[in-house]
């Protein structure tokens, strides 16, 4: 059994950097994730591990500062909140086409614009579907407790390595300002010169030896061929990706009837929705994506032959909802497929899931059955 | 002397550096880029620090830099050449790590990344070209464009009420205490490219002694952008960019300091 605290999640990002041999940290402030680097200047980790901590001049700097070394072999991390990952867009698409590991965190807040502090789940589309230039995935994890925040930064970096593509903790300002009880990992030393050299020497900036070709890490392809090349490579990753590593939880899922689709908070909200169905009698289950990217479709396909109905529920105005619709009709069903989501900074209450879901499938609910288009 | 003197290794006048890479050089005939390249490489062979050099190289026209200096290097997204070289530097700091920028790089979309990372006196050295106008893409207005002066998008000269001013950029940075070095260089004859390496050397030096951020500037010729041959380019050149961007050392002092000495 590891070190058992209360934490907020925030906190636990930081702590479970140093723990898991982070090298280091570039972020600038925005709440609701101001926590992760106070924590972190607070624990010198620098005196601990050796890992830096540096506060940058922007979230424009943090994510270059990342590139650069990320691009040396090091394991690194920036976080921030929603306006602040938009500024980094240009800095990702680099990284994902420089093909470089490293942890990017979203602790999400509603927008757009500068919109609230509060907690929100609008940045969907903009952490699974690409969010800067060019065609490219991050796989993108989506914690729901703060024992999750702590589990994933290892997870991420080792998903990052994993592949040599950024990964992303999607989460929101409700779970990065949560206290909850934690089981914080042992701490694992950060890797030595020597073991880079073996584990990235291939590609990073450590040094161009007499007996190798100098490493250039860079995007830039002018031959397009070769650029098509390298796209259709990239494309294999992100296909891997989706056949080894998709994560997802399922609730009372097999003998249900209508399935909650929900990640992170509201995730958290529809665990208490399906009791509340269930003991009116309605057979609801909840599905839980862990990774949004890649989405766990092949979940979706297998759950659309039985029910009646799937309602995506998210704190945004229904963006994983297109997902869910496009594993269905991948499957080749056409089961009906529902949203409801709360915006602004609002959490949705258990009890106004299960009225949605009551309201928008009270065809099939009254009758008995599937309603077909 | 006799041909088969002249050949003979003790005779030996000029040598490309073993760092220089063979690859032909995209630059245009007459540019100050190459040339730069030509010094840095010599004196990274020089210094013997090949193995613990890594350059960001921009976007501009010495985005390939990589192609020609045989070191590891990071290619950065346009401007942000200042960041990604604090990641590289503040993670690996015994590694010798350096910026090359031009003016648009480094003045305008990445004014904010290269003011900062002076001001932290990060451990590196910065090598500026201002050649006064964005030569890859086709000959725009630069900060550093001189009043009156034709590019693309001042095609009736450069005006102060609808451009603002021609930036001195270097004079900002040679105020911000992290700088250790600050200088202004050229390379259109033999006497300041000997001038010029020696600047750099200093700049690497500093690196190489944790002295700070040491900034070289070098007043350059874009013959393409400005429309003129490289003789004419060079006598354009003194007659006007030097009296407005004066060459000379800005900063010789320590890291600390607020402004320079001189
Ligand atoms: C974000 C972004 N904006 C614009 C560009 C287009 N761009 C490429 S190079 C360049 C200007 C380069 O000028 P300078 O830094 O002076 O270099 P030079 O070519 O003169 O050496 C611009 C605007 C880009 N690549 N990325
Ligand atoms: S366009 Fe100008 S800066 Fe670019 S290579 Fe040609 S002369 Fe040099
Ligand atoms: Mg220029």
């Amino acid at each position: 059994m590891g070190e058992l605290r209360l934490m907020k999640g925030n906190e636990v990002l930081a702590e479970a950097a140093i723990r898991c041999g982070c090298d280091g940290y570039f972020g600038y402030p925005i709440t609701p994730q101001s926590e992760v680097m106070e924590t972190l200047m607070a624990r010198q980790p620098w005196n601990e591990t050796g890992m830096t901590v540096l506060q940058a001049e922007s979230e424009v700097a943090s994510i270059n500062m990342v590139y650069g070394a990320a691009g040396s072999g090091k394991k690194v991390m920036t976080s921030s909140s929603s306006p602040g990952i938009s500024l980094m867009a240009e800095g990702i698409s680099y990284i994902a086409g420089a093909e470089l590991p490293c942890l990017i965190i979203n602790v999400q807040r509603g927008g757009p614009g500068l919109g609230t502090i509060q907690p929100s789940q609008a940045d969907y589309f903009q952490s699974v579907k690409g969010g800067g230039h060019g065609d490219y995935k991050m796989i993108v994890l989506a914690p729901a407790s703060v024992q999750e925040m702590n589990d994933f930064v290892a997870l991420g970096f080792e998903l990052a390595f994993k592949y040599r593509n950024p990964a992303m903790i999607l989460t929101d300002g409700a779970i990065g300002q949560m206290m909850e009880r934690v089981e914080l990992a042992d701490f694992k030393p950060r890797w030595t010169e020597e073991e880079i050299k073996v584990k990235s020497g291939a590609w990073a900036t450590i040094g161009k030896a007499i007996d190798r070709e100098r490493n250039v890490v860079t995007s830039l392809e002018m031959d397009s061929a070769k650029m098509e090349a390298n796209n259709l490579r990239f494309q294999q990753k992100y296909k891997q990706m989706e056949e080894e590593d998709c994560r997802y939880e399922e609730i009372m899922c097999d003998d249900a009837e209508y399935i909650l689709v929900a990640f992170g908070t509201s995730s958290r909200v529809c665990q208490k929705s399906v009791e509340i169905a269930r003991a009116k009698g309605l057979k609801v289950g909840l599905l839980r994506p862990i990774t949004l990217f890649p989405f766990p479709k092949k979940a979706i396909n297998k759950l659309a032959e039985k029910a009646k109905g799937f309602l995506s529920v998210e704190m945004s105005a229904g963006q994983m909802i297109e997902d869910i619709k496009l594993a269905v009709y991948e499957a080749g069903k056409n089961t009906r497929v529902e949203h409801f989501g709360r915006m602004g900074g609002i959490i949705p209450t258990p009890g106004e899931v299960v009225e949605a879901l009551e309201e928008k499938f009270s065809w099939e609910i009254s009758y008995g059955v599937k309603r077909y288009y | 002397m006799e041909l088969k003197d002249i050949i003979k290794p003790e005779n030996l006048v000029y040598d490309k550096s073993e760092v220089q890479t063979d690859t032909i050089m995209h630059y245009c005939p007459g540019c100050s880029h190459g040339v730069v390249h030509k010094v840095i490489a010599e004196l990274i062979g020089e210094l013997g620090i090949q193995e613990k050099t890594v350059g960001i190289a921009p976007v501009g026209c010495a985005v390939f830099a990589y192609n020609y200096i045989d070191v590891d290097w990071q290619e950065a997204a346009h401007g942000r050449a200042p960041a990604v070289a604090t990641g590289v530097a503040r993670l690996n700091p015994d590694k010798f790590v350096f910026t090359y920028q031009g003016d648009g790089d480094l003045a305008s979309i990445g004014s904010g990344e290269i003011m900062h990372a002076c001001n932290r006196g990060e451990n590196i050295l910065v090598v500026f070209i201002n050649n006064g106008i964005y030569g890859m893409t086709g000959g725009q207005m630069a900060p550093t464009t001189l009043d009156g002066m034709v590019t693309s998008t001042t095609p009736f000269g450069r005006n102060a009420d609808l451009n603002g001013y021609p930036m001195k950029i270097t004079e900002l940075i040679a105020q911000l205490p992290g700088t250790s070095y600050v200088t202004r260089q050229a390379v259109h004859n033999a006497a300041s490219v000997r001038k010029c390496k020696r600047a750099i050397k200093k700049g690497i030096q500093n690196v190489l002694d944790k002295k700070g951020t040491s900034f070289i500037e070098v007043v350059s010729t874009c013959n393409s952008g400005w429309k003129m041959t490289p003789v004419a380019a060079n006598k354009w050149m003194e007659d006007n960019m030097f009296p407005f961007y004066p060459l000379g050392d800005l900063k010789d002092g320590v890291k600390g300091e607020p402004v320079s000495k001189n």
